[in-house]
């Protein structure tokens, strides 16, 4: 069984992709993208830290939260590409650059 | 000589000889896998083989007319043709197809259909992969085979095979639903989702005669139905087959496919057929259980697979004799009335458990199924008049 | 071991193609890839049932979507500008950060303990007595998605 800094760094990496993902992409759908791939990495997170826990337990606390996380994840996607579909409707676009009409 | 567990103890058999011949713990387990995937795919390698010759009989006697007869006594040896004609045709990829997409769209979909076939019990010990989530196993294997589809449709760069992906696509997210839903009552009443303990759990008898089967009860037999028909939707069986009817768009998104690829699409199809069916034996036909206390001694994977071929005969004559149905059909279908029916399924399995699982139980869950079924069927009623049936003999 | 390592490096390989490539649903794939490799982690680390949720939910509902969604937005022409890198230092600052604290933490002195497999009945039990409240404002929020996306794509009546 590897140390548990293995299974962090690799959710760090991961993370840190969705971040790069969401902060550099114009298009709305590769920035949802981006923020799946961060919530898998803190989901990760949470199951090494419940699997590694120093005494032994029989309290899924740390899957009870993971099965909340994906859930939410799976509602917020879906709103979140109802609106890029509502708004490529409106505006026939989808890069994030060229939604400026309430600039200052 | 023990015939129901004689597949079992020939496996142990062989790996005993190989722990005793100086194998590792490590190799033991690879090849005990190896062993079961194996035995997997040889059965139902042959079983896709013969039910793709048994169909066209079938379809061909409801039609009056023989099928394949030239090849092998009563044309049995006909997918060994079929077989050698899908080898040597020539692979054809479109030249501005996505041609990595395009490769791997067959390859997702039939290594989906075969995980689904690892997790059904097909007799005493006879699991190949008996963990504690198994029902939800073969519900997450289904679940790339929609984006294998989709792949299909999208790399052939081709308008109508993207349509016929985005149909069938539709279709099987929309019936995905009722089939889960038709599973859970099974799972509620028997507070497990491994196909083991669903299968013991219906193991016993009443008077020696009736199976405790949950088929037998008013929520299991409305559920059974509803998981028979997502089933055949999730399958694209006729009448649910207008993303790859071939009197409409060809083949919807095995269009751009030829040779051996198509006989992959063809042979994932067919093995997501066999899945759908032998989860339905195992949740609500007893599984590898007989049906009467005095039939014990046949060896419970007979059993398995007679009731499959059961199940199977039916897929084969509803496609023999239903027209297909209009994509908007399908979707009503599915939204108004197998989701409510499927909730309704779930309130009566439970009015079942609490009112002591007797004959009370049963009447009471009968009441409420029934009660909820004459409204649902007002709410799809057309009020179209069927036409007079006319028969026509071939001279 | 070799094979954590293994699928380390696919679902690693994965998300960068997730992140980096032109062709959106190239982009799409590589996620669904990723997504799998998580899951592969998941049932590494004991939590089988976790895995299969992750594979039924993220790989079978919410990369459809992903899908479906690029193929009704589609454009055909990519603008092809150069990488923004304020956004890829703000990303290497924040992995140089988050790396600095793992290494410095002496987590690793902990013994792993030897867990007994958490059998599925056991989540279902915890669900229904102690965390029930939970799972009904989790119903109530899929519930109000479901309307919200449904009325953010319902076409007005001209």
């Amino acid at each position: 069984m590897p140390v548990v800094s293995f299974f962090l760094i690799i959710s760090a990496t991961l993370f840190c992709i969705g971040l790069m993902a969401t902060l550099t992409r114009r298009h709305a759908i590769f920035i949802l993208i981006g923020i799946e791939l961060m919530l898998a990495a803190a989901n990760l997170n949470f199951i090494v830290f419940w699997r590694y826990d120093s005494q032994p337990h029989d309290h899924p606390a740390g899957i009870l939260i993971t099965l909340f996380a994906i859930a939410i994840a799976a509602a917020e996607t879906a709103v979140g590409l109802a609106l890029v579909i509502a708004v490529y409707r409106h505006y026939r676009t989808t890069q994030v650059n060229s939604l400026d009409q309430l600039k200052g | 000589m023990d015939l129901d567990q004689i597949f079992v103890i020939a496996k142990q058999q062989v790996l005993a000889w190989l722990t005793g011949a100086g194998a590792s713990v490590g190799v033991v387990q690879v090849i005990s896998s190896l062993i079961n995937i194996a035995a997997v795919l040889a059965v139902f390698l042959t079983l896709f083989a013969l039910i793709s010759v048994i169909e066209r009989k079938v379809l061909a006697r409801i039609q009056n007319r023989y099928g394949p007869n030239r090849v092998g006594p009563f044309g049995l040896l006909q997918p060994v043709a079929d077989g050698i004609k899908m080898l040597i045709k020539e692979d054809i990829v479109p030249r501005r197809a996505d041609a990595i997409v395009h490769f791997i769209a067959p390859v997702v979909m039939c290594a989906a259909a075969t995980l689904t076939l690892c997790v059904i019990p097909y007799g005493r010990n006879m699991t190949p992969v008996a963990i504690d989530g198994g029902v939800l196993l073969f519900f997450a294997a289904g679940a790339p085979a929609e984006l294998a589809v989709f792949m299909a449709g999208w790399g052939s760069n081709n308008k109508y095979s993207m349509l016929g992906a985005m149909r069938a696509i539709a279709q099987m997210v929309s019936y995905e639903l009722p089939l889960l839903l038709a599973a859970l009552p099974v799972v509620m009443i028997t507070g497990s989702l491994s196909p083991d303990e669903i299968v013991a759990a219906q193991g016993h008898y009443s008077f020696g005669t009736v199976p405790h089967w949950f088929a037998v009860t008013p929520w299991g037999a409305v559920a059974f139905l509803l998981f028979f028909i997502a089933g055949l939707v999730e399958s694209n069986r006729t009448p649910f087959d207008l993303p790859e009817g071939e009197s409409e768009i060809v083949a919807g998104h095995m269009m751009e496919y030829s040779g051996f690829k198509y006989a992959l699409f063809f042979m994932a199809e067919y093995f997501g057929m066999f899945a759908v069916s032998g989860l339905g034996v195992t949740l609500f036909l007893g599984g590898w259980t007989s049906p009467v206390s005095w039939l014990e001694w046949i060896p419970s994977y007979i059993w398995f697979f007679l009731k499959l071929s059961v199940l199977l005969l039916l897929f084969l004559w509803i496609r023999g004799t239903l027209p297909r149905l209009r994509m908007d059909q399908v979707m009503s279908f599915a939204w108004k009335f197998m989701l409510p029916m499927a909730f309704v399924c779930i309130v009566a399995a439970a009015v079942w458990h609490y009112a002591g699982r007797g004959l009370i139980g049963w009447v009471w869950s009968l009441a409420i199924v029934v009660v909820a079924y004459l409204p649902l069927t007002k709410l799809l009623w057309t009020g179209k008049q069927f036409a007079v049936r006319q028969y026509r003999f071939a001279e | 071991m070799t094979l954590l390592v293994i699928i380390a490096i696919v679902t690693l390989a994965s998300a960068l193609a997730a992140a980096t490539l032109g062709n959106l649903m190239h982009a799409a794939l590589n996620l669904v890839l990723s997504f799998l490799g998580v899951a592969a982690f998941y049932f590494f680390l004991d939590a089988e049932f976790v895995g299969l949720v992750q594979v039924l939910i993220y790989v079978g509902a919410v990369a459809v979507l992903i899908v479906f969604t690029i193929l009704l937005t589609r454009r055909d022409e990519e603008k092809k500008n150069g990488l923004p890198w304020g956004g890829v230092l703000v990303a290497f600052v924040v992995f140089g950060g988050l790396i600095w604290a793992i290494v410095k933490t002496p987590i690793n002195s902990i013994p792993t303990p030897h867990l007994a497999t958490l059998p599925v009945h056991r989540i279902g039990q915890i669900l229904m007595t102690d965390y029930v409240w939970p799972l009904q404002a989790v119903g109530v929020l899929l519930t109000a998605a479901l309307v919200g996306a449904l009325i953010l794509v319902m076409e007005e009546k001209p």
